[in-house]
């Protein structure tokens, strides 16, 4: 099973929603759209899905052009942020809804919905109405029954995005597990770059509308192939300051230089430091000090979130612990050099990590 | 500005109501300091939205009351209570410019229009919005409305608090993110009394000197983010706090200590005989070790900055966090917990600990 998209482009009057965007997906693993909102992520599942018609580029499913078939002589289920659900149907007949629709009999139904609600935990809720049920129960339900159907292509857009954090946390556990038997492409839009670490698979990192990287979700978040790539993929965002590498050195300014990455070649770049790689307290070898001057300090009580500004640049710590700093004091604070990510003056990802102590 | 005091607070959407969950909200007293930063927390239905109700005055309590300094306002509308509110949608009149939109509770009270522009003016530059004060409300991003709807609870001086009711929920996590440390930032700055209800433990813990974390109507624990972390008062607050929450295993009690599978585990606190007894233990502190308990590792999830270590530990399921470059044994594994960092729970509350006011 394989869906492909073949430089699909979408365009509404003057604007450009989706940039010429070519993607191969495959079954056996989440495939994410990560981005912010408008980023272009719900438009891409609605091509894929065949709720919205490509302004030009093809869509392909199983070696077949799809383009222009509508999205009911597809077999695809989707799931919304919002817990859609029948209202007047009781949960069982929410889940049944598509197999009725299919003309199953009602033995085959029966033994379906209810394996499918075993999975989903809402066994005992099949007579209850969806007003009933909590946030977390009502997308369960709207789950079951777009997975019930036994759909090629399975689209989730931020399922989990209107529920609490701690549901949001015990769905998440579980999903890999309601996926784990099923034969169907699945694609996950998210504005949470965590989740889709957590949830492991292939990330498409998409920015205004455009695929800026695409790959093993662990890969792109280690070595983002672009600048863009790397700021969709950071949570808190990523540090980036401009440096020059010259003479085996890389220079920030003055007092901030370390020896380069060996095969680094000279020129000027932009690195990326992600926050967990900047220390309130000297860690290792291989860090720098940087001077700064403290703006706020979260201190969450497991972790310390520190915003300084060095040098004019906005920089973020995160670390464990509790590391109390003041509102306008001045700081250490010691950047992990050996983690540091080297982008081009176009962006491009030229070097991940490996530069020495200062 | 004032100190907020909740006095025998009780409350009841039922006329008679008898028993226990009939209380929206079971009896509370706490006292807010003045200018603190305070969140309430809990699950949806936990009493939070209820409590936050009363204190701004759209809920009139069943039982007690509320004080402002020492003024009893419990019975006072919401208009008489000199409140702020910031909720989960920014309320902007989009027609205005955002130099309006500010003023618009000063000149509401007939504030000169000198004062009005010297705080709106204070206030833009706080929020990050005095290059936009000419524009109107409607071109702005959620997170803009929302920093003016911000703005707007900051630019009174005569306010005895500000309430935050889920302000940052509609808002992406990278915009989220930095308006979570700005509303730090500015409390920081203007020392005001604020009140920060929500389900979000992350923006709970980074906001407020003191949180409230509550379940079905009854304040479980108050305390400083660190002292819910490190220490819970009940299995409740060490499942909700923290992510993963805390490891919950079954044990018994010889002699006050835990014992599980025949081990005696050390813990930081004993236990007297009686009631289901658990030890907690948060992933963060558990760790590998040859002195350990044995376990078989079901899973690992790359979290990008530590590793989710799943493990089968006698005959529970446990989480264990493991560092980005700590290797983690194919085989054999032992898991030892940090005997400071684990407590024996004896019917969900901390064994030999004071309970909850």
């Amino acid at each position: 099973m394989v869906l492909e998209l073949r430089q699909v482009e979408k365009r509404v009057g003057q604007d450009v929603h989706i940039h010429p965007a070519d993607l191969t997906l495959e079954p056996g693993r989440f495939n994410f759209l990560l981005g912010t909102t408008l980023a272009g992520k719900t438009t891409l599942m609605q091509l894929m899905a065949g709720l919205e018609q490509p302004t030009s580029g093809e869509v392909w499913f199983n070696g077949r052009n799809v383009t222009g078939v509508p999205v009911r002589k597809r077999n695809v289920s989707m799931v919304y942020q919002q817990f859609i659900n029948y209202p007047h149907m009781s949960v069982y007949e929410n889940i049944a809804s598509p197999l009725r629709v299919a003309g199953m009999d009602t033995a085959t139904i029966r033994q379906r919905v209810g394996t499918m609600a075993e999975m989903m935990k809402i066994s005992a809720l099949l007579d209850r109405r969806p007003s009933e049920l909590s946030g977390g129960q009502q997308q369960r339900t709207a789950m079951a029954r777009a997975l019930v159907k036994n759909s090629d292509i399975v689209l989730l857009d931020e399922p989990l995005a209107n529920l609490d954090f701690k549901l949001r946390e015990e769905l998440r556990d579980e999903l890999p597990g309601m996926f784990s038997t099923r034969d169907c492409i699945v694609v996950y839009a998210t504005t949470e770059p965590t989740e889709a670490l957590l949830l492991g698979g292939s990330t498409v990192a998409l920015h205004e509308g455009a695929i800026v990287d695409f790959g093993p979700t662990g890969d792109i978040y280690r070595k983002p192939a672009n600048l863009t790539g790397a700021s969709v993929f950071s949570e808190p965002p990523i540090n980036i300051a401009p440096v020059t590498k010259a003479d085996g050195r890389v220079k920030m300014n003055e007092a901030v230089h370390w020896t380069a990455p060996p095969g680094l070649p000279d020129g000027r770049y932009t690195i990326g430091v992600r926050p967990h790689h900047v220390h309130p307290l000297r860690a290792n070898g291989n860090t720098v000090a940087i001077d700064g001057t403290v703006k706020v300090a979260e201190l969450s009580g497991s972790e310390s979130i520190i915003h300084f500004d060095a040098f004019g640049n906005d920089w973020i710590s995160l670390s464990h612990g509790v590391h109390p700093f003041e509102a306008g004091q001045k700081a250490k604070l010691y950047a992990d050099i050996s983690r540091c990510l080297y982008f081009d003056e176009t962006g491009r990802l030229i070097q991940a990590g490996n530069g020495g102590g200062a | 500005m004032s100190r907020i005091t909740l006095s025998g607070l009780k409350h009841s959407y039922m006329p008679s109501p008898s028993s226990d969950e009939d209380w929206a909200l079971k009896e509370l007293n706490l006292e807010w300091e003045d200018g603190g930063a305070y969140a309430l927390l809990g699950p949806s239905g936990c009493g939070k939205t209820t409590l936050l109700n009363i204190i701004s005055g759209l809920l009139t309590p069943s039982h007690g009351k509320v004080l402002f300094d020492d003024r009893d306002v419990t019975q006072l509308p919401t208009e008489q209570r000199h409140i702020a509110q910031v909720f989960q949608f920014p309320v902007v009149y989009d027609t205005m410019t955002v130099y309006d939109n500010l003023a618009f509770p000063l000149r509401n009270r007939g504030v000169d229009e000198a004062t009005v522009h010297q705080r709106v003016t204070e206030i833009a530059e706080m929020n990050d919005l005095t290059a936009t004060l000419k524009r109107r409300a409607s071109g702005l991003t959620a997170d803009g409305k929302q920093k003016i709807s911000l703005g707007r609870g900051l630019v009174r001086t005569d306010v005895n608090a500000i309430l935050f009711d889920e302000p940052l929920t509609v808002i992406d996590p990278h915009l989220k993110f930095q308006l979570r440390s700005k509303l730090k930032e500015l409390h920081q700055r203007v020392a005001r009394t604020m009140i920060y209800v929500t389900h979000d433990q992350t923006e709970a813990l980074t906001f407020a000197d003191k949180v409230v974390v509550m379940n079905f109507g009854e304040v479980v624990q108050i305390g400083t983010p660190q002292e819910l972390f490190e220490k819970p008062q009940h299995v409740f607050v060490g499942h909700f706090i923290g992510s993963p929450g805390m490891n919950v295993i079954p044990c018994d009690i010889d002699n006050g200590k835990a014992v599980i599978g025949g081990k005696a585990i050390p813990t930081a606190n004993t236990a007297s005989p009686g009631g289901e007894n658990v030890i907690g233990v948060r992933p963060e502190f558990g760790a590998f070790s040859p002195q350990g308990l044995p376990a078989r590792i079901s899973r690992v999830t790359d979290a990008g900055r530590f590793r989710i270590v799943e493990a089968d530990c006698a005959g529970h399921r446990i989480k264990l966090l493991v560092g980005e470059d700590e290797a983690i044994p194919s085989e054999n594994a032992k898991i030892a917990f940090k005997p400071e960092m684990t407590r024996i729970y004896q019917d969900g509350w901390l064994a030999g600990g004071e309970r909850a006011p």
